[in-house]
């Protein structure tokens, strides 16, 4: 069964086309990498998968549950990390926590909570109000709330935009072994070095299209093929957005 | 690490509801203390200005007559404070992400974000009570019509509330829905006069206001006498319950302002 999946999948703003007939499969246990330059449609697509928006036509699933239909079962599969580096004020971190848990009808997750923010360095600051905490530690606190219904599948919608490198080296190595541990991971990043180091397929968006879906390794090879040099993901991106422009 | 993914049955509203209560509980200063303390303001001076000038009906004294009117009024500015201002901060913010990720269906959202205006449209009315009751002597003549009236009131801001917080994008907006149509129909829903006492042309024009049966009915469960029926004043309010949750209900199905 596909963790995700995208059947011809479009969203209309007025004339805008943000989304244009995405067809996408993501199959459980994948790391996988959806870049793309900004507006190309990567946070739409997140969003329609999440419940946030929704689609002008198509349809979207995880673990092959309708996120419209059958919402319920959908997004108690699915934990978001969120671009923004949204908070409630009135809380304090495990309150937060809490309270998140509470919303998937979870009760009595104290245990559950407490791992998480240990793997996440959140537990002296679990009685801290959100106000209180630095911009990497709102972050942290964004991923622990992703994660505390315990979902199969976990999309990260840039998660290291503006953080230092401290947090993007431990996010990365908890989020690795998240994925080792059998859970789908995707994440949309403009850090392509990130990307390459830990997707095993990437797809590309430009313009409301995937542009290209391969895995990491073919896509690097397209470069190097045809320079007769290592190239890196950067590389690629730059090829492959150039190669769109001018067809 | 994380465990084999286990569904649960239980629903996300008591959560949602919790937190909404929490969520004033938390600035109580601000949500409960201060619109106690702008009621017995009120109680204060137009009591004190009025007790020996107007008397609306026999036996009982003006100071006895304003002070349900300003717990229903505190009541009802209250239940509609709580749902709009929750709603338009977290529109605002971006927190109200953490609550359209969650598997809660558009029942769920309206009634733990009502029931949450309620608490706080009730605590702020008991508050008010308590802080008042002591300038005069007061009877309850029929309590479960207080209540009745009390319930539905809170339940109707709550929702109207809901509808402003939802349909506002930004808090200039919320402030005009507030302060152009909620106040003014409270004010002038009979908080301070029975609408006997207006020019024809105003009386009618009362009746044509939801708000005036709510303090109407809640005050006939305090003295036995009103304006109207309460048996009217309760279908009013009732029906018009039942319209502004289904506006609510139908902008939260249809991800109005929320879902794009």
């Amino acid at each position: 069964m596909s963790a995700i999946a995208f059947e011809d999948l479009s969203k209309n703003y007025g004339a805008l086309k943000a989304l244009d007939h995405i067809n996408l499969e993501i199959q459980e246990g994948e790391f996988f990498g959806l870049l793309g330059p900004n507006g190309a449609g990567k946070t739409t697509l997140i969003s329609i998968l999440a419940g946030l928006c929704r689609p002008s036509s198509g349809r979207a699933k995880v673990m092959g549950h309708d996120v419209q239909l059958d919402f319920r079962a959908a997004r108690r599969l699915l934990g978001i990390v969120p671009q923004e580096l949204v908070f409630d004020p009135f809380f304090n971190v495990r309150e937060t926590l809490e309270f998140q848990s509470g919303y998937f009808g979870i009760k009595n997750n104290s245990d559950w909570i407490d791992e998480i923010m240990h793997h996440l360095g959140l537990t002296d600051k679990a009685d801290k109000n959100m106000r209180a905490l630095s911009g990497g530690m709102k972050r942290r606190v964004l991923v622990a709330q992703a994660l505390v219904h315990r979902p199969p599948v976990i999309v990260l919608d840039e998660p290291t935009a503006g953080v230092d490198v401290e947090l993007r080296q431990s996010l990365w190595k908890f989020v690795s072994r998240l994925n080792q541990e059998g859970h789908t991971i995707v994440l949309t990043t403009h850090y392509l070095e990130e990307a390459e180091q830990l997707c095993g397929r990437i797809a590309m968006l430009k313009k409301g299209q995937i542009v290209a879906l391969d895995t990491t390794a073919n896509l690097l090879g397209r470069v190097k093929n045809k320079d007769a040099r290592d190239g890196d993901l950067e590389d690629v991106f730059m090829q492959i957005m150039s190669e769109d422009s001018s067809s | 690490m994380i465990p084999q993914q286990s569904f649960t049955v239980a629903s996300g509203f008591f959560a949602l509801f919790y937190k909404e209560v929490k969520r004033f509980w938390r600035v109580s200063f601000q949500t409960v203390a201060a619109p106690v303390l702008t009621a017995i303001l009120y109680l204060m001076i137009f009591g004190h200005v009025l007790e020996d000038h107007v008397k609306v009906y026999d036996a009982i004294s003006y100071t006895a007559f304003l002070i349900p009117g300003l717990v229903m009024m505190s009541l009802l500015q209250n239940s509609f404070a709580n749902t709009s201002s929750s709603i338009i901060q977290s529109k605002i913010t971006g927190n109200l992400i953490f609550v359209l990720l969650a598997p809660l269906s558009h029942i769920e959202f309206f009634s733990a974000y009502v029931l949450a205006a309620m608490v706080r449209g009730l605590v702020v009315g008991l508050g008010v009570f308590l802080a008042t009751c002591w300038f005069t002597s007061i009877h309850f003549e029929y309590p479960l019509w207080i209540l009745i009236f009390a319930l539905l009131s809170s339940g109707v801001l709550g929702a109207l509330g809901l509808i402003g917080g939802i349909w506002a994008e930004k808090f200039d907006q919320l402030a005009a829905f507030q302060n152009f149509f909620i106040m003014p129909a409270t004010m002038l829903s009979g908080v301070f006069y029975s609408i006997h006492t207006l020019p024809a042309v105003w009386q009618s024009i009362s009746h044509f206001n939801p708000f005036f049966y709510m303090i109407d009915g809640f005050r006939f469960g305090f003295f036995g006498v009103s304006d109207v029926s309460p048996w009217f004043s309760v279908t009013v309010v009732g029906v018009f319950f039942m319209l502004v949750a289904a506006i609510a209900l139908r902008m939260l199905a249809s991800g109005y302002k929320l879902r794009h």
